[in-house]
C-alpha cells in the first residue's frame, strides 16, 4: 500500500521545504551579516514594488466603494460607506491583495533571479568566492520581503482609503475630513494589529518560497520558469492558508 | 664512484618535486551511476595536468570534488598538504582563496558589472583591503586580460570570448596556487579558442600557478598542458605527454586523436 505519486511528492515538497526553512533560521541571525546586500534588496523589494501596490490599492479602494454604495443604500445605510470600505480594507482586502500582488511581483522575480543563478553555476561561483550564497542570496531576500510587506500594506491601505474617497465623491459630497472621520471612529487597533502581524508571515512566505524554488532550480531554463512560476502558485496559496490561520487565531483571541 | 653520488645525491637536491594536488581512490556515485571509481591524479607545483574525457565521463565531478562543491563518497583529496574532507568550512573557503575556479559557464553574476564581478571575491576574501588596492588590482588583471575597456560594462554586453577572459581575471584576482579550469574553451570559435589557451599558458606563467585542465578540446589540451590524465570509465585509464598518447594504439586512447 503505497500513497499516489503526486502525494509523495508534495510530502517530499512540503519536507524539503521545511528543512530549507530550518536552515534558515540556523543560519540567518548568526555572523557574517550581509546588512548591505539586505539594504539592497529592501529597496528593489520594497521601494520598486510601491508604484504597483499603490496603484492596486487605490483601484481597489474605488472599485470596492462603488460596488458596496448599491447594497448598502437598499439597506438605507450608505453614510455607513467609509467605516465599511475602511474595516474591510484594513482587516482582510487590503493585506492578502497586496501580499498577492507582491507574490505576483516579487514572487516570481526572486525564483527565476535564482534559478538563473543556479543553472549558470553562478550560485557556485559564489561559494568558490568564499561566500555562503545561502546567507548572502537566500537570508537577505526572505528578511527584506518579510520586512517589506508590511511597510507596503500599511502604504497600500492607506492609498485605497483615497481611492475610496473618491468613489464616495463620484455619486455623493463628502469632504476630506468628514470621510476620515468616519474611517477612524470605524477603526480600532483591534482591527489593524491583527492584519498588520499577518503581513509579516505573508512577506515571509512569499520570500522563503521563492528563494526555495529558485535556490533548488534544476532542468536548465526550463527549470528556471518552472521555478518562477510554482513560486507564484505555491506562495499565493500559502497567503490563502496562513491568512484563514490569523482568522482562527484572532477569533480565539476574541478580537473579530 | 664516490663522484657519481655526489652528483646523484646533487640532483635530488636540485629539483624538490612539491605536490599541491594529491587525489588518491576517488570514488564518487549518483545512484546506480559509478562516475569515478578509485581515480588517482597527482598535479605539482608549476605543471599543468590536463584530464581528458568524453562527455559525461565525470571531469566537472572531479573538479568540484576537488574544491569541494561535491562530496566524495570514499578516497582522499589533498590540497596544499590539507585533507579536503578533514575541512571545516572556514578552512575550506581559507583554500579556496589559493585554488581559482574557472567554470565552463563563466559564471560572471549578471546583476554586476565587470568590475563589481572582479571585486567580488576580493571583498569576500580580503575584508580589509583598501579601495585603492581593490582598484589597482582590477586595473592589474583586467590589462593582463587584454579587456580594460569593459570595466564598467555588464557581463550581456560582452561575447562569449570576453567573458571567458573577465572570468579568468576573477579567477586570477587572488593570485592562487592552483587554477581549475573547466572546458575553458567549449562553445567558443577556434580562433577565440586558441587565444584562450594561450592565455592560460601566458597567465600560468605570469602568476606561476599550477592548473588541472579539464576538456576533451585537444588543440587546448596541447597548448596548455605538460603532461594529460586519461579519464575512462571512472578511472585513471593512463598518462603522459601529448605526443606520448598521440603515439599510443590502445584504441581507447587512439580515438580522441582522430
Amino acid at each position: 500500500m503505497s500513497l499516489p505519486r503526486t502525494w509523495q511528492r508534495f510530502l517530499n515538497e512540503t519536507g524539503e521545504l521545511s528543512r530549507f526553512t530550518g536552515r534558515f533560521f540556523s543560519q540567518g541571525f548568526k555572523p557574517r551579516y550581509e546588512i548591505s546586500e539586505l539594504l539592497r534588496q529592501c529597496y528593489i523589494i520594497g521601494y520598486k514594488s510601491l508604484p504597483l501596490v499603490g496603484l492596486t490599492g487605490f483601484i481597489m479602494g474605488l472599485v470596492l466603494t462603488m460596488q458596496l454604495r448599491p447594497s448598502l443604500i437598499s439597506y438605507g445605510a450608505e453614510s455607513q460607506l467609509p467605516a465599511m470600505v475602511s474595516i474591510a480594507v484594513v482587516r482582510e482586502i487590503g493585506p492578502v491583495i497586496t501580499a498577492l500582488i507582491f507574490a505576483g511581483k516579487i514572487g516570481s522575480s526572486i525564483g527565476a533571479e535564482l534559478g538563473s543563478m543556479r543553472v549558470t553555476e553562478q550560485i557556485d561561483a559564489m561559494e568558490v568566492s568564499g561566500t555562503n550564497p545561502f546567507k548572502f542570496l537566500v537570508v537577505t531576500r526572505v528578511l527584506a520581503a518579510t520586512l517589506m510587506l508590511p511597510v507596503l500594506v500599511l502604504l497600500s491601505d492607506a492609498i485605497s482609503l483615497y481611492g475610496s474617497y473618491l468613489g464616495v465623491n463620484i455619486k455623493g459630497v463628502t469632504s476630506l475630513d468628514l470621510f476620515f472621520k468616519q474611517v477612524f471612529d470605524a477603526l480600532s487597533f483591534d482591527d489593524f494589529i491583527p492584519a498588520f502581524i499577518k503581513t509579516y508571515f505573508f512577506g515571509f512566505a512569499v520570500g522563503i518560497v521563492g528563494c526555495f524554488k529558485g535556490f533548488n532550480s534544476k532542468k536548465g531554463t526550463e527549470g528556471v520558469g518552472r521555478s518562477a512560476n510554482s513560486a507564484v502558485v505555491v506562495s499565493s496559496v500559502l497567503i490563502f492558508i496562513l491568512d484563514l490561520l490569523a482568522v482562527q487565531i484572532t477569533d480565539l483571541f476574541g478580537l473579530n | 664512484m664516490g663522484k657519481v653520488q655526489t652528483i646523484e645525491n646533487m640532483s635530488i637536491k636540485k629539483m624538490p618535486v612539491e605536490k599541491v594536488l594529491v587525489i588518491e581512490k576517488l570514488c564518487k556515485s549518483f545512484g546506480d551511476n559509478h562516475v569515478l571509481v578509485d581515480f588517482d591524479l597527482e598535479l605539482n607545483k608549476g605543471e599543468n595536468v590536463a584530464v581528458l574525457g568524453k562527455s559525461g565521463s565525470g571531469k566537472s565531478v572531479l573538479i568540484k570534488c576537488i574544491i569541494g562543491l561535491l562530496t566524495p563518497d570514499r578516497g582522499r583529496i589533498n590540497v596544499l598538504g590539507q585533507n579536503i574532507d578533514e575541512m571545516n568550512i572556514r578552512e575550506l573557503d581559507e583554500i579556496r582563496t589559493k585554488v581559482g575556479f574557472l567554470f565552463q559557464s563563466n559564471a560572471l553574476y549578471d546583476s554586476m558589472t565587470v568590475r563589481e564581478n572582479l571585486e567580488f571575491p576580493l571583498r569576500r576574501h580580503w575584508i580589509k583591503i583598501t579601495v585603492a588596492e581593490t582598484e589597482r588590482k582590477v586595473i592589474e588583471v583586467l590589462n593582463n586580460v587584454g579587456l580594460l575597456h569593459t570595466v564598467d560594462m555588464m557581463p550581456a554586453e560582452l561575447s562569449g570570448g570576453m567573458r571567458k577572459r573577465i572570468a579568468l581575471a576573477r579567477t586570477l584576482i587572488l593570485d592562487p596556487e592552483i587554477i581549475l579550469y573547466d572546458e575553458p574553451t567549449t562553445g567558443l570559435d577556434p580562433i577565440t579558442a586558441k587565444g584562450i589557451s594561450n592565455l592560460i599558458k601566458e597567465m600560468g606563467e605570469k602568476y606561476n600557478t599550477s592548473a588541472l585542465i579539464i576538456s576533451h578540446d585537444m588543440n587546448c589540451i596541447r597548448a596548455t598542458s605538460d603532461k594529460i590524465v586519461m579519464l575512462i570509465d571512472g578511472r585513471c585509464y593512463t598518462t603522459g605527454t601529448y605526443e606520448e598518447l598521440k603515439e599510443n594504439k590502445d584504441p581507447k586512447v587512439k580515438q580522441f586523436f582522430e
